[in-house]
């Protein structure tokens, strides 16, 4: 289990400094981005639980076979699973990891963390939240007020608890957290990767912050006029990003506000397979769904129209009233 | 037991719940039956009830047979008055814009302590659980409300890893901590109302519900309970608030 290495100050601007932070257009492939991800590193991962996962980026790494990725999530629902059950990752950092709550315990999860020895680094949910802002801030932690005096915080000794140096009081002190690379999904971006990002933002704009690297996965790639038209959407900006892709239901089968809700018949179906078999139920969902498909867009059409549709359809009843 | 046949166990605990409630409130509601729970006294007698959700929502207020999967759906956010990211919300906690927390438990102890980690040794666990979400940051900031199952194995003397701190080892040892704010404020579950003594911090029963005896709730409990001496009983579901109930979640997705 990699050390919560916090680095010092002059490395975290040189990782900066070194990136083409120009004006350019990037936009490519979901093959030619995972080049961004590479064995070993500390892979950010936005979006929460089942929305805006961007589930396009991780089922072509997966395909790529990268190997012991550390991956963080502020919650991890089916894409833990994916991680875990193909092999790419033995480390996942988050607050909750399970399919979701309707459905119980990840059997997946617990046979990988009980029978396999992986590891599932447990953070508050603010916790998370404050060691991605850290590292997007450029500061080497953040102070909090919450896990003290929990097993959570006993169990994190990258953690420190200190006495406030003006009141006395106890604090814990978070380190920040600056993934290799972050894996974003988002509805819309222009080529530069001036992404903007509608309802929920979770933990992203920070972990775009705090990242040496972001690949953006996009529903659609639209003009920079467009961009410009309403500027105050844009959360993420283009000198963060380094790979722009557009990966249309790049979430699926997780939602994506405002266009798409979960695929329940297609998620209900996966949770029944692998949670009665976690080794050969996986095996076979990897082969049929991320194996075997030429494109993104083919696993699109294993999942379905009738399920893309009705997803759709609840997706932008949002708007509708 | 009469009054078994007219309610699921869900449903007394969403009920109960959401009796527990003040209008005027700010409440951080988790997943299921705290959502649930929170949306019907919204219905009912706090239309001025604000839901605060982790996926980031201010001012959540759910449709009637639309109830989101998760508290990070887009669902959630629909005719709410605010999204923010995940951490400014959980942030309004520490600063304490909220006045009660609200979530579910799988295992509980006396002193209110919740896991949602891990059964049997950390170290290698017999059972690795789903771990805290925001639990911990929302037991450990506020007023907390906890509506669960009343078995034995999950009322313990002491919970196997603390994930979400009540009142810690009792006295003054949450203050002690650093967590000067908030605790354990009730427990609800299918056979009674649960509060706190305020020096000690042992768990006491307030309430029966109807139809339950004490025996059967210390049966139930794998720790000695603190009885008041005249225990009062709750008074039933009404019918008013089965049906209202009943209309937020027709697909009893929540309340089987």
């Amino acid at each position: 289990m990699p050390e919560a290495q916090v680095q010092p100050y002059a490395r975290v601007r040189e990782g900066v400094a070194a990136r083409d932070r120009s004006l350019r257009e990037k936009v490519m492939s979901l093959e030619e981005a995972a080049s961004f991800v590479q064995d070993g590193m500390k892979v950010g991962i936005g979006g929460s639980t089942m929305s805006r996962t961007p589930m396009a980026m991780i089922w072509e790494i997966i395909r790529q076979r990268r190997e012991r990725l550390s991956c963080s999530r502020c919650i991890v629902s089916t894409d833990g699973d994916l991680l875990f059950g193909s092999g790419v990752a033995d480390h996942i950092m988050t607050s909750w990891f399970a399919q979701g709550i309707l459905w119980g315990l990840s059997k997946v999860m617990r046979h990988h963390v009980e029978k396999l020895g992986k590891h599932f680094e447990e953070w508050s949910h603010l916790g998370m939240g404050m060691r991605f802002r850290a590292g997007g801030m450029g500061v080497p932690f953040l102070p909090m007020r919450s896990m003290l005096g929990s097993d959570v915080m006993h169990r994190r000794p990258e953690a420190k608890e200190v006495d406030c140096p003006f009141t006395g009081e106890k604090l814990l002190l978070v380190p920040a957290l600056n993934p290799d690379v972050a894996l974003i999904h988002v509805q819309r971006c222009d080529a530069y990767g001036n992404a903007q990002i509608d309802g929920l933002q979770f933990m992203d704009i920070d972990l775009a912050l705090a990242a040496n690297s972001v690949i953006l996965t996009t529903e659609r790639i639209v003009s920079n006029d467009q961009i410009r038209r309403a500027p105050d959407q844009t959360k993420i900006p283009f000198f963060c990003v380094d790979a722009v892709v557009e990966a249309p239901y790049g979430a699926a089968p997780h939602e994506c506000y405002g266009l798409y809700e979960p695929m329940m018949k297609h998620m209900d179906a996966y949770v029944s397979q692998v949670n009665a078999d976690p080794v050969g139920g996986m095996s076979a969902y990897l082969e049929r769904y991320f194996y075997g498909p030429k494109s993104w867009n083919d696993y699109l059409a294993l999942i379905g129209m009738e399920e893309l549709l009705e997803a759709s359809r609840k997706g932008r009843s949002i708007y509708n009233d | 037991m009469t009054e078994g046949a007219r309610y699921t166990a869900a449903e007394i605990l969403a009920i109960l719940s959401a009796r527990q409630l003040r209008d005027g409130q700010v409440v951080f509601a988790g997943v299921g039956i705290p959502l649930l729970a929170a949306t019907l006294a919204q219905r009912l007698h706090c239309p001025g009830l604000t839901i605060l959700f982790e996926g980031g929502v201010v001012g959540a207020f759910v449709e009637p047979g639309k109830l989101p999967p998760s508290t990070n759906d887009q669902r959630c956010t629909k005719r709410a008055n605010m999204v923010l990211g995940s951490a400014d919300v959980l942030l309004l906690l520490q600063r304490g814009y909220v006045d009660v927390g609200f979530m579910g438990g799988a295992q509980i102890d006396r002193f209110g302590n919740l896991n949602s980690s891990y059964i049997g040794d950390p170290e290698s666990p017999k059972t690795r659980l789903p771990g805290t979400g925001g639990g911990n940051d929302i037991s450990s900031l506020t007023n907390m409300i906890v509506a669960m199952k009343h078995e034995k194995r999950r009322f313990v003397e002491k919970v196997d890893f603390i994930t979400s701190p009540g009142f810690i080892r009792g006295g003054r040892s949450r203050a002690e901590s650093g967590l000067p704010a908030g605790g354990m404020f009730r427990v609800i579950t299918e056979l009674a109302v649960f509060g706190f003594d305020n020096e000690e911090r042992r768990m006491k029963v307030l309430a029966l519900n109807p139809g339950v005896s004490r025996e059967e709730v210390q049966d139930n409990t794998g720790f000695t309970l603190d009885f008041e001496a005249r225990t009062a009983v709750t008074e039933p579901p009404t019918e008013h608030e089965l049906q209202a109930l009943r209309l937020l979640d027709p697909e009893r997705l929540f309340t089987a």
